[in-house]
């Protein structure tokens, strides 16, 4: 009896992070991070310059660990995922993320008195996908939708698909991506994210000192 | 000038233009321009679109609209940004926007949501008598939200479906629910209700430079978003607009379905083994990926 319950306080003691963060309400979690990331961002001149090494650090660091981003990168490429080696996955991953990055990067300088707003979730229990609906309030002007979409996973929920403004990321991405593939294969597609994410990054170096 | 002759109610716009010379001249160039581009032949890859039975004129007039845009439109924003100071600027957009909420508040109504109308109606009051004619926004301030309704959007919640997507020329995409909104918002303007000829073509034109002010942020992060420009704008107009018609809260949609067709993370050799809910066997085909959501719906 004793040593079930050392043996339940340790695996408590050891797991309680973990279990934490699994108890937490997606509701929560995405406030704690909406806040978190607001709060940082608010708080960095280079982030808000866009500096991709600093916006790189905030997403991998704060951001990445909530979500599942092999899922999101899957449900973009749509119905061709099967068929990606395990190679080619892992690099449509890679230049989607980079993508992705630049283009929120853009958006880091806007970045002001934004507050998010949570709406009430409308979920069971049980449920392991839920829709988390939030807005950024802003001082002037109409607020933002920002939804997401989670799954719950064994260490807390995790987003694999976003909404902004009424636009579903993943949605919007099969169609672009899928006009690749169809008409150059999933190597085509690559080839074209990675030399428009290349035109980019030289393109940031030429035009400021930031990138070495 | 003929200015005087234009004093009275004002005239559809093919007149006023065929009746000098200047215009037609320009209207011809433009014509020409519009139906050379109007061939414009689809990127390869690119799937027939249900939603986008027009795709061929529509991306030629797309093409156009930038051209327009390059060469008119985003110089003219980047000198009014940079001419203009911003107190000036943002007090402009104020008295636009209020004179927005004018619409916003009767297409609420419309769409049967008095409360809405109401907050939106106040909106109005308080920044016409406080806000000096809509100069501030003192209502955002007390904490009355602002809202965008357009005719288009009453139109939706009518049950009108969007119908084909359709470019126009120089105000860019809508559909031919959106299109008829547009129409029915033009008219009812209240920039309209002025007498004087150069002070309402005066406000149309500063109100048009004011609004791509606003968005040159926007085109910044819009660069390199797409793959392929044209598909991006539209999915992402028509999604955007089922989901203002929806106030943000859309039905979903039958393909909406995001794991339908995709292998799931279990295919993969990841080590992080998500639990994920085991998939529907849907014995429906997975919609090709090009596909877009059935026009019928809303």
């Amino acid at each position: 009896m004793m040593k079930r319950l050392f043996a339940w306080l340790m695996a408590a003691a050891f797991f309680s992070p973990l279990a934490a963060a699994a108890q937490e309400t997606p509701n929560a979690l995405i406030q704690r991070l909406s806040t978190d990331v607001l709060d940082r961002i608010k708080a960095d001149k280079e982030i808000q310059a866009g500096n991709p090494r600093r916006v790189n650090e905030l997403v991998d660091n704060v951001v990445m660990p909530h979500v599942n981003f092999q899922r999101m990168t899957a449900l973009a490429v749509g119905r061709h995922w099967r068929a990606a080696t395990p190679e080619q996955q892992k690099q449509l991953m890679n230049e989607f993320r980079t993508l992705l990055l630049r283009t929120y990067s853009g958006a880091l300088s806007q970045v002001g008195n934004q507050q998010v707003r949570l709406k009430p979730l409308r979920a069971n229990d049980g449920d392991n996908e839920v829709i988390v609906r939030s807005e950024v309030v802003q001082p002037r002007g109409e607020p933002v939708q920002l939804d997401y979409r989670m799954e719950r996973a064994s260490d807390g929920w995790k987003i694999y698909d976003v909404n902004v403004a009424g636009v579903w990321l993943v949605e919007t991405y099969r169609n672009q991506f899928g006009q690749e593939i169809q008409a150059k294969g999933i190597d085509g597609l690559l080839k074209d994210l990675s030399e428009k994410n290349r035109s980019f990054e030289q393109g940031d170096g030429a035009a400021s000192p930031r990138r070495s | 000038m003929t200015a005087p002759l234009d004093r009275h109610a004002p005239r559809p716009a093919v007149r006023r233009a065929a009746c000098r010379p200047g215009r037609r001249a320009a209207a011809a160039v433009a014509a020409a321009t519009l139906l050379s581009a109007g061939c414009a032949s689809l990127p390869d890859g690119a799937q027939r679109n249900a939603a986008d039975p027009l795709e061929r004129v529509n991306r030629g007039v797309f093409a156009f609209n930038d051209a327009l845009d390059e060469a008119v439109a985003r110089p003219v924003a980047r000198t009014y940004r940079a001419v203009v100071p911003e107190l000036f600027r943002a007090s402009f957009s104020n008295v636009f926007s209020n004179l927005g909420d004018v619409l916003t508040s009767a297409n609420q109504l419309l769409q049967g949501k008095p409360l809405l109308a109401l907050s939106d109606a106040g909106r109005v009051v308080i920044n016409t008598i406080f806000g000096f004619g809509g100069l501030a926004d003192v209502a955002s301030d007390l904490g009355l939200e602002k809202h965008r309704e357009d005719f288009g959007q009453t139109l939706g919640r009518w049950g009108a479906p969007p119908g084909p997507y359709i470019v126009l020329p120089v105000f860019g995409p809508s559909s031919v629910r959106d299109g008829v909104g547009y129409l029915v918002d033009l008219n009812t303007d209240p920039l309209l209700a002025l007498n004087d000829l150069y002070w309402r073509r005066g406000l149309f034109g500063l109100r048009l430079v004011n609004t791509r002010e606003q968005l040159l942020d926007a085109e910044k992060v819009l660069q390199g978003i797409a793959l392929d420009r044209y598909s991006f704008i539209r999915d992402a107009y028509l999604s955007r607009r089922r989901s203002q018609v929806y106030d943000g809260d859309p039905p979903p949609l039958p393909e909406e379905d995001v794991d339908a067709g995709t292998g799931d993370a279990s295919s993969n050799p990841g080590p992080a083994a998500v639990p994920t809910p085991p998939a529907p066997a849907s014995p429906v085909a997975p919609a090709p990926a090009g596909q877009p959501p059935a026009p019928a719906a809303r």
